[in-house]
């Protein structure tokens, strides 16, 4: 199968240097996520103000897929209210699982459709989600 | 392009006997076991316990009913943890297992202490991959009623040395249950020699269907041991009151088992057997060194693993790609391999890697094949470093 539409560039290059990459000090609210699967952690901190994500960071071990999908994970959320944040996830959750109609035209999705290869990966779909559930947790964890 | 299957440890390609004897069976030779009186119901038995007397002869048993059909190795572990478990651990009890294990051979472990309040202890694991044995002499002690421990790893292909463990555990009066998923399919094994009192495999892994393995016991345990599943099959005589059981075999074989995995399950070990297991390991030890010596020229490649005795497994890291993307990278150019823990994330944790690519070896695998693997991880570097 042709690799190309999994590893793109901007994937390799947010792999090599991650985004957001350390940890928020407290009070900030933090998740993590684990992929049973692979034995791939990541952890996921942000602080709120005003019903907006603030600040957003992360850390973990894992795949390309995984640490590019964080790093752009922190960058997408990044200003956005629960409610949008939740949203961009919802459509990402949607193309990387194959349910999205047109990812191509979704403006929620923005630079995130270099991820809509995963689709085609089935076995790498937990990769590229893994940090946006642990995101969609640490909006509900407590400071 | 071909297909490189280097994920052999997982479980092995069946060769067309296999295959013919699986067809054969459901097509000619159908029915249940120990039940009917008709021509097929004997027919699927005497085919049965023939595979229970190639076992025998092939693992080098003293009776053939000793030999319990299973699913698998994790089916074989859980009946005598549960069965030995009931009849010989109590609390303060204390059961050996090691570093090295498969989550199989731990997990069953756990859930037995927790029942029995029996203490689950750890052999060390070298940096080279070797069991630490001073570490385990220090562990046995007459408390120890049970040492479980894996005769080749999975995750890192070490042979261990189970005849000096079985050894050492009797001496102590423990009895020991060897873990033989990954040393049945590549090396010999010689039961009355190496005189362990259980030991599983998994036909799987082997040449076999999936569904059909061994668990082997000593008679003496076996007949003390209850069973572990009530059903068909397994009774001599059944009252509301009481219920008496089957003689070995049977005691521990409930219910319809899967006839036709274990009828196909003797052509493997035929196979097997006409091959003959010492060239197979020979042939997959050559292997496994030229691979080696070729990946070792590889900048940035690490391998985890480096005992002495190995069978042909090679798990590496690379610092430029995690194990997953060498995984999904070596598939797009037709190189199988397995990439995660193993199901040994303790193993992975001594070792400070949340996973390792593993490419395992077995008969049918060429140096050609060695060397489209070693190719495949140059791309790989060649992607992300
Ligand atoms: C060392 C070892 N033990 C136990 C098992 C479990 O075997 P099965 O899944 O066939 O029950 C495996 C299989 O991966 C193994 O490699």
């Amino acid at each position: 199968m042709d690799l190309g539409s999994l590893y793109q560039d901007v994937i390799l290059e947010h792999n090599r240097s991650p985004r957001n990459w350390g940890e928020l000090a407290p009070p900030s609210q933090r998740a993590d996520g684990r992929n049973p699967m692979c034995g791939d952690e990541v952890t996921v901190w942000l602080t709120i103000d005003n019903d907006r994500v603030a600040e957003v960071s992360f850390v973990g071990t894992g795949c390309a897929i995984s640490k590019a999908s964080a790093s752009m994970m922190t960058q997408a959320v990044k200003g956005k209210t629960r409610a949008e944040a939740e949203q961009v996830f919802a459509q990402f959750h949607a193309m990387v699982t194959g349910r999205h109609a047109n990812p191509a035209d979704d403006p929620v999705l923005g630079k995130l459709k270099v991820f809509s290869g995963v689709a085609r990966f089935p076995a790498r779909v937990k990769c590229a989600s893994l940090a946006w559930h642990a995101m969609k947790e640490a909006l509900d964890a407590q400071p | 392009m071909p297909l490189v299957y280097l994920d052999n440890a997982a479980t092995s390609q069946k060769p067309q006997v296999v295959i013919d004897a699986l067809a054969r069976y459901y097509s000619a030779e159908n029915g249940n076991i120990h039940r009917g009186v008709h021509y097929l119901s004997e027919k699927a038995t005497e085919l049965y316990d023939l595979t229970r007397e190639a076992a025998r002869r092939f693992f080098n048993a003293r009776h053939a009913h000793e030999m319990i059909f299973t699913r698998g190795a994790t089916e074989g572990i859980n009946l005598v943890a549960a069965s030995f478990g009931q009849a010989f651990i109590s609390a303060g009890d204390e059961i050996i297992a090691s570093t090295m294990e498969h989550h199989s051979n731990i997990v069953p472990w756990q859930l037995l202490c927790e029942r029995t309040g029996a203490v689950l202890k750890v052999i060390p694991v070298t940096d080279a991959g070797e069991l630490d044995m001073d570490g385990y002499r220090s562990l046995l002690s007459e408390r120890t009623k049970l040492v479980s421990v894996v005769h080749v790893s999975n995750a890192l292909g070490t042979i261990n040395p189970v005849a000096e463990i079985v050894r050492l555990a009797h001496e102590v009066g423990a009895a020991v249950m060897l873990d033989g998923a990954q040393s049945a399919p590549h090396t010999a094994v010689d039961l009355q020699a190496l005189d362990c009192d259980f030991f599983v495999c998994s036909g799987h892994k082997m040449l076999g269907p999936t569904g059909a393995s061994i668990l082997y016991g000593k008679e003496s345990w076996l007949e003390r041991m209850p069973p572990y599943m009530g059903g068909g099959d397994m009774i001599e005589h059944v009252t509301f009151e009481r219920s008496t059981w089957a003689p070995l075999p049977a005691k521990f074989e409930a219910g319809t088992p899967s006839i036709g995995d274990v009828v196909a399950f003797r052509h493997a070990i035929e196979y097997l057997e006409q091959v003959g297991v010492e060239s197979i390991a020979a042939h997959e030890h050559a292997l496994l060194e030229y691979a080696v010596e070729q990946v070792r020229e590889i900048p940035g490649l690490t391998l985890v693993g480096t005992a002495a005795h190995k069978a042909g497994v090679l798990s590496f890291v690379m610092d430029c790609a995690h194990p997953h993307d060498i995984g999904t990278n070596l598939d797009s150019l037709g190189v199988a391999i397995r990439a995660g823990h193993h199901c040994a994330q303790p193993l992975m944790r001594r070792f400070g890697v949340p996973s390792t690519a593993r490419a395992s070896f077995y008969l049918y695998n060429t140096r050609d094949e060695v060397d489209a693997l070693v190719k495949a991880i140059h791309r790989v570097r060649s992607v992300f470093a």
